[in-house]
C-alpha cells in the first residue's frame, strides 16, 4: 500500500483509525483520503484498509 | 449608518485577512494578534506523522479560518482540497485558489469559476482568488461566490497595486465584497486598496518578510482602518492642471 506516496505493507486487512494511530497520528488533527476518495470522520472509524489501497493523510499548515 | 462588513452571512469587525503561511507558529499567533485580522488563511498539506504541533493551536478561538485550495491545478482538484478541510473541521468559509502557472503563479479564471460553482453547491462560502477581468468577475458572481478576490500583483512579489485600473472596475461593477488578495507589499498601499472602496485587503508576505513582521502587522490594521474611514468620508476632488490656494487671497501685508 502507499501511505503518502511512501510505499508500505500490511500484513492482513485491517481498520484504517488502527493504521493511522500505529503509524502516530492524531487522528483528531487529520483528514484522509482513501483511494482518491474523501474519508468522512465517521468513515475512519469504520473503514478497513487492504495492501492494495493508496492513502493520503492531510491536516492544516500555515499558507496563503 | 453602521458600517458593516459582511460575508456570506457572517459579519466582521476587522477588515484585514491574515495570510498564515511563511510564519514561525510563535509568529503566526503574534501577527495575529496585532493585526487585528478575525479570518486567516490556511493551508491542507500531507500530515507529518511525528509532528506535534498544529497550526490551529496558534489561532485564537474566534478567528474564522479561511483554508485555501492551494496545489489545485483544476477545479475538481480544487473541490477534493475543499473537502478534506471540511473534514478538518473549519467551518464553511473556502478560499479558490486553482494555479497551473507555476512562474507568475497567476489563478487560473476559468478553473476558479468552475470550482466555484462546484462549491457553492455543496454549501461552501466561496470566496474565489482571480486575476482582475471584469467578465471572469461577473461569472463567479453568477457561479455563488459570496466575495471577489482580485490580485493586485503577483503572489509574494510585494509589487502593489499593480491592477489598480482592473479591480476599480470590479469595485464598480459587481456587488459582491471586493477583497484585494496578494501582491500588497505596504501598508500604505493596503490603505489606498480601501480608500479605491475595497471591502477589506489580505496580506501574508509584506507582513512576513518585513523587519519586524508583529510590528508591520499593527501596521496594516491601522492603514486598512484609515483607508476605509477615508473612503467612507469621500476624497477631496483632484485638480488636474491648476492650482487652487488654500489661504485666503486678500488681505495681503502692503509694502
Amino acid at each position: 500500500m502507499l501511505l503518502n506516496g511512501k510505499e508500505m505493507h500490511i500484513d492482513c486487512e485491517k481498520s484504517l483509525s488502527e493504521l493511522l494511530t500505529d503509524c502516530g497520528y492524531q487522528i483528531n488533527t487529520i483528514a484522509v483520503l482513501k483511494n482518491g476518495e474523501v474519508v468522512s470522520k465517521k468513515e475512519i472509524y469504520t473503514l478497513n484498509v487492504t495492501d492494495n489501497d493508496t492513502i493520503e493523510v492531510v491536516s492544516f499548515v500555515g499558507g496563503g | 449608518m453602521i458600517d458593516r462588513f459582511i460575508i456570506g452571512g457572517h459579519e466582521f469587525n476587522s477588515r484585514f485577512i491574515l495570510g498564515s503561511g511563511k510564519f514561525s507558529l510563535e509568529m503566526t499567533k503574534k501577527v495575529l494578534e496585532n493585526s487585528g485580522a478575525e479570518m486567516a488563511t490556511i493551508a491542507v498539506r500531507r500530515a507529518d506523522s511525528g509532528s506535534s504541533d498544529n497550526i490551529i493551536n496558534y489561532i485564537p478561538k474566534g478567528i474564522t479560518l479561511l483554508p485555501n485550495t492551494s496545489g489545485a491545478r483544476t477545479a475538481e482538484e480544487a473541490l477534493k482540497i475543499a473537502m478534506l478541510a471540511r473534514e478538518l473541521g473549519c467551518g464553511n468559509f473556502v478560499k479558490v485558489e486553482v494555479i497551473r502557472d507555476t512562474k507568475y503563479l497567476l489563478p487560473d479564471n476559468y478553473e476558479t469559476i468552475k470550482a466555484t460553482e462546484l462549491l457553492a453547491k455543496q454549501g461552501f462560502i466561496v470566496m474565489p482568488y482571480m486575476y482582475p477581468d471584469l467578465g471572469a468577475a461577473r461569472a463567479l458572481v453568477n457561479a455563488g461566490a459570496s466575495a471577489i478576490m482580485p490580485l493586485g500583483a503577483p503572489i509574494g512579489s510585494n509589487k502593489g497595486l499593480v491592477t489598480k485600473d482592473f479591480i476599480s472596475m470590479i469595485i464598480e461593477e459587481i456587488d459582491l465584497p471586493v477583497i484585494v488578495d496578494a501582491g500588497i507589499g505596504r501598508p500604505s498601499q493596503a490603505c489606498e486598496a480601501m480608500e479605491m472602496g475595497c471591502a477589506a485587503v489580505m496580506a501574508n508576505t509584506a507582513i512576513a518578510t518585513a523587519g519586524d513582521p508583529a510590528t508591520m502587522a499593527s501596521a496594516f490594521k491601522a492603514a486598512i482602518e484609515a483607508g476605509r474611514m477615508a473612503y467612507l468620508s469621500g476624497l477631496g476632488r483632484v485638480l488636474k492642471d491648476r492650482a487652487e490656494a488654500s489661504s485666503p487671497l486678500t488681505g495681503f501685508l502692503e509694502d
